[in-house]
């Protein structure tokens, strides 16, 4: 019973730390869906000058550990003159794991679409840019959905990782009341629960749609 | 140099870290494969919970809730095992994900072959079943050591001196972080090739010894 009355303690804080995780999430996805749709785009382009960056930007935010790459929005950075709040250097390091990673999915989706589409859309007469935006994308982007939300967890989970750039989010706020009553099994045990209270229902989304999708084609 | 030093020091022990978590959630997933195809309900309800669960907090806080908050009298978690049993968890309910998608990947003849031949479950799943799931598990299984191979640099945060901590102690006495941190990338993606290769070129293989 006592963990049930100190969890009623700590609930408050640990929501204000799972409103920033929340929040990063949220701005990481803003910023880093539509950057990971031209990502994509930019790994099939024909010219060099397009295709090169690209793929640097994509192997390397996959490549390295998320924890690697939130220190070096951090601490690298400053280095080459820009310097970042803890929140701001989150949310960059974020936004590069979420366009790296869905650039991709929406390859993959966009590879997807069936070629007879493509040949209609030509047969129609469309333009290549009209066929992009009203043939490719409605579809491609539909069967990327399940795969995005997981990308979206995966990212939500990652926030964790701030914890080391002192970010007030979820498991900082958690930490710093174990670290002042030594009550740390119980606090962390709470944070953890929160993730998954998050975390879980958002698979179960992914798994309908995965299966809604299938059954449609 | 001497930062390129400091930080392949750290390189055995984020080997370690990766390949004790990867033996234990490997091993560990077997009865919790059993227990999801369980023909007790209760039994299934409760695997499954459990993975779900394990999946759905974040590895930092799991390997937090082993370093700091499990604790029996005066006894507790050493950094390292806390990263290795924290990340073998975490594997093992990735890992039994895995297992059962190749179990699914088997096409039903296989098992009513088997039971027409009057096999027994043991010996089915030793000669016929085992040697294709392994096949098809083995290359998501390889990408998945990957992705354990980044995330152990997480123990790093519970003081584990893998190759992260050195790339963050050596940023915070003063190197260049750009530097220091580009080379931190470039040593994990470097570790990483191998099991990349290994992945690519067993997935066309193996695929085309499995039946369809």
């Amino acid at each position: 019973m006592s963990w049930l009355t100190s969890w009623g303690d700590y609930f408050p804080q640990l929501l204000d730390g799972l409103k920033v995780s929340l929040l990063l999430t949220g701005g990481a996805l803003v910023v880093g869906l539509p950057l990971g749709l031209l990502l994509a785009l930019g790994v099939q382009a024909k010219r060099r000058v397009l295709r090169f960056p690209a793929l640097l930007v994509v192997e390397v935010g996959r490549g390295a550990p998320a924890l690697v790459i939130l220190q070096f929005a951090y601490f690298g950075l400053p280095a080459a003159g820009l310097v970042l709040s803890a929140y701001a250097a989150a949310t960059a390091a974020l936004v590069w794991g979420v366009a790296a990673y869905t650039s991709e999915i929406f390859r993959a989706g966009l590879n997807a679409v069936p070629a007879g589409e493509l040949e209609a859309a030509d047969a129609l007469g469309m333009t290549r840019r009209d066929r992009l935006r009203f043939v490719v994308m409605p579809q491609g982007l539909r069967i990327a959905l399940p795969a995005l939300i997981g990308i979206a967890i995966l990212i939500f989970q990652s926030t964790a990782l701030a914890y080391s750039i002192a970010v007030r989010e979820l498991l900082s706020q958690a930490y710093s009341i174990g670290s002042s009553n030594f009550d740390y099994l119980s606090v962390l045990t709470l944070a953890g629960l929160m993730y998954a209270a998050v975390s879980i229902p958002a698979t179960w989304l992914t798994i309908g749609l995965e299966r809604r999708i299938t059954a449609r084609s | 140099m001497d930062v390129l030093r400091a930080l392949v020091s750290g390189v055995p022990l984020t080997l370690g870290v990766t390949a004790c978590a990867f033996v234990l959630g490997a091993v560990l997933a077997v009865p919790v494969l059993l227990m999801l195809r369980s023909r007790v309900l209760g039994v299934r309800v409760l695997a499954r919970v459990a993975v779900d669960l394990v999946r759905g907090i974040p590895p930092v806080v799991w390997l937090f809730i082993l370093y700091f908050g499990v604790t029996f009298g005066g006894w507790q978690f050493s950094a390292f095992n806390a990263a290795v049993v924290g990340l073998g968890i975490i594997s093992a309910a990735y890992l039994t994900e895995i297992y059962r998608g190749a179990l699914r990947g088997i096409h039903v003849g296989q098992w009513e072959a088997g039971q027409a031949l009057g096999l027994s479950g043991m010996t089915m799943f030793r000669s016929i079943i085992g040697p294709q799931a392994w096949r098809i598990a083995l290359p998501t299984v390889a990408t998945y050591a990957i992705s354990l191979l980044k995330d152990s640099s997480i123990a790093s945060v519970i003081g584990v001196t893998d190759v992260m901590f050195n790339a963050t102690a050596e940023t915070r006495q003063g190197e260049n972080g750009l530097v220091v941190l580009g080379i931190a990338a470039a040593v994990y993606i470097v570790l990483s090739v191998p099991l990349a290769v290994v992945s690519r070129m067993l997935d066309a293989r193996m695929r085309a010894a499995v039946a369809r």
